[in-house]
């Protein structure tokens, strides 16, 4: 290798990396926005100083200055601080019920695509019941048997989403069970175990980190739908639907209240779609449009 | 060594051989009976239908019989029980009697539409739900137009166009993003706080209706504006636009006479979707505009854990799911003549 070639690499990958970049520059912008969701999620107190709890009378329902940048709410809390620790609670409910979600869907649609048959006809039809209740609803009657928390809303959120990952991945074991190279690494004498943990789930399961990033979405406005509702973290707790639901009492006097955890919420699941939809593009080999 | 293992369609050839086929049992039999019935995918999907529906009511009954704690205090909620409610229980639902015909009597009371009383609201549960339904139903159906007319309009003018179908799709990934609720409470804001056209809450006329029908509709417009535009641009590439087109034919009236007819196909399956999607909204902007109906009854029947109201809305809902599901689905055999040769499952 000479040295040419050594100092003109680094230089071309860099403007690749910023051709791509520029092409894609929404991408871009989602994925640093939801960095900074991370960095909100894992240590709030980085990005936002004040304390998300720490009442103040004397300063409540104020807009936004240099201090409180986003305003305070009606018991004088800094919004924009409540806004960054919502980020913790409101990320890590919606991504627990999708793991439940995904674990649980891949087992059963796992288990339904390997044993056909009645297992498979009973799986298919358990899953036909529970998606045939509305995903809010039936996370609203699991509740009503558990009463409202932050646990019970991630358990009913993720039973709710279930059939999705089963279906895919039921449908997914068929078509690589049938194909040929599984014929092939059976002819091996692998043991059943064996082959279902080596050469059959790995295939199965592709599509599901895909899913599982557009589910989130979905999931992130659910959280928010459910705590709205006050079935989630109770009050005084920064989440961002708890925030919206204090927030539309509000609304004549102090609209920012309710606007911020709103715009919050759209960000994140926006950004959280547009990549998902990126990658499906990529997987399936269509351009991203 | 491993015995050699035998493929599954070596199996399936086998048992379905006649010889070696001999049903075992009487639930094979059946099945096999069933089988033997002329199949019309119609029929089956009505029964499929019945069958989800059954088992909805099933579940719900076993959801009460495998809730922790006592079906009586689970059953009386929040409020306090005294011995006369409980008596009234144990004779409503059973209690004393073995479990099948508990399970027997509670399908029985569904199916003549008797769901119990509400001990915490002291009324009948049917008539309190059909009492909460019209103001819903109205919220929905107008939520359906503003959806239908957003999708449509939508995809009929950005289709095929490049800058169009850009700009498209960003409106409906912002959308479809965006809380419905929150949507609601933005539209709140600005047209009843403070340009005042609306009415802050409540129920009163056609005027109380458009600010929540609109933050409801719109993020489902988005989603079905999406697959309505990707089914236009599509028709829009085959040979049979350059046909019409020679024949005449301007633009718009192509997409809106031909086109839209080959792209509404994949979008009348959302409507399930569409329902589930409009009820569960439904249940958090009542909320949102303060308007009565069956949002506000359920999410006060699950705070209280008001248990027979909270399942006779889970039965209905996956009612009226199946309902539409299997009416689209029929439509779609009557609309689609392909769809009627093929008899695969799955």
């Amino acid at each position: 290798m000479s040295t040419e070639s050594v100092s003109y690499l680094p230089s071309l990958a860099i403007s690749r990396a910023s051709s791509w970049a520029l092409r894609h520059s929404p991408l871009v912008l989602a994925a640093s926005y939801l960095l900074l969701c991370a960095l909100a999620t894992l240590e709030p107190s980085w990005l936002a100083r004040a304390d998300p709890l720490a009442a103040d009378p004397l300063a409540a329902q104020l807009g936004s200055s240099g201090e409180h940048w986003l305003g305070t709410d009606q018991l004088g809390r800094d919004i924009f601080s409540r806004v960054i620790h919502g980020a913790r609670y409101s990320l890590s409910i919606s991504a627990a019920a999708i793991v439940i979600a995904v674990l649980f869907g891949t087992v059963a649609g796992l288990i339904a695509g390997l044993a056909r048959g009645w297992l498979d006809e009973l799986i298919t039809r358990l899953l036909d019941v529970v998606s045939s209740f509305p995903d809010l609803l039936l996370a609203l009657m699991l509740i009503s048997f558990t009463g409202p928390g932050t646990f019970n809303l991630i358990v009913a959120l993720g039973v709710a989403s279930i059939p999705r990952f089963a279906r895919v991945v039921r449908s997914q074991t068929f078509v690589v069970m049938e194909s040929g190279y599984v014929e092939q690494a059976r002819t091996f004498g692998l043991t059943f175990p064996v082959l279902v943990w080596r050469h059959v789930l790995p295939h199965a399961v592709a599509q599901v980190p895909i899913l599982a990033t557009i589910g989130l979405g979905g999931a992130i406005i659910g959280t928010a739908g459910l705590s709205f509702l006050g079935m989630g973290p109770q009050p005084p707790t920064a989440e961002w639907g708890l925030m919206l639901a204090e927030g539309r009492n509000y609304l004549y006097n102090a609209w920012w209240i309710a606007v911020w955890p709103g715009i919050a919420i759209t960000l994140t699941v926006m950004s959280v779609s547009a990549l998902g939809r990126y990658w499906q593009a990529r997987f399936e080999g269509r351009e991203y449009s | 060594m491993n015995p050699p293992r035998i493929l599954p369609e070596l199996a399936a050839e086998r048992t379905s051989h006649p010889a070696l086929a001999a049903p075992k049992h009487g639930l094979r039999r059946v099945a096999r009976g069933l089988r033997a019935l002329p199949r019309s995918p119609g029929l089956t999907r009505i029964a499929t239908g019945l069958l989800v529906l059954w088992a909805a009511v099933s579940l719900s009954f076993a959801a009460i019989q495998l809730a922790p704690g006592d079906i009586v205090s689970l059953l009386i909620g929040e409020q306090v029980s005294t011995p006369a409610i409980e008596a009234a229980i144990r004779q409503e639902w059973g209690l004393d009697e073995p479990l099948y015909l508990q399970y027997l009597h509670y399908l029985w009371r569904v199916l003549h539409g008797n769901f119990g009383r509400s001990y915490i609201l002291n009324t009948d549960v049917a008539a309190l739900v059909s009492s909460q339904l019209w103001p819903t139903l109205k919220l929905t159906g107008c939520a359906l137009v503003v959806t239908i007319v957003f999708a449509v309009g939508l995809a009929v003018l950005t289709a095929g166009r490049r800058w169009g179908g850009r700009l498209a799709s960003g409106i409906e990934l912002v959308l479809a993003s965006t809380p419905s609720f929150w949507l609601g409470i933005v539209l709140l804001f600005i047209f009843s706080f403070t340009l005042r056209l609306f009415p802050v809450a409540g129920d009163r006329g056609f005027a109380s209706l458009v600010l929540p029908a609109v933050s409801l509709g719109l993020a489902q417009g988005a989603v079905v504006g999406q697959v309505l535009r990707h089914g236009l641009t599509r028709a829009l590439d085959e040979p049979f636009a350059l046909t019409v087109r020679s024949w005449g034919v301007s633009g718009s009236a192509l997409r809106f006479r031909h086109a839209l007819r080959h792209a509404a196909l994949p979008a009348v399956t959302l409507a399930g979707w569409l329902f589930g999607g409009l009820l569960s909204g439904a249940v958090i902007t009542e909320q949102v505009f303060g308007r009565p109906g069956l949002g506000k009854i359920t999410v006060d029947a699950v705070l209280a854990k008001d248990m027979p109201v909270i399942l006779a809305i889970a039965i209905f809902s996956a009612l009226i799911y199946v309902v539409l599901s299997t009416v689209v689905d029929l439509l779609y055999l009557l609309i689609d003549p392909r769809l009627r040769e093929r008899r695969t499952r799955h």
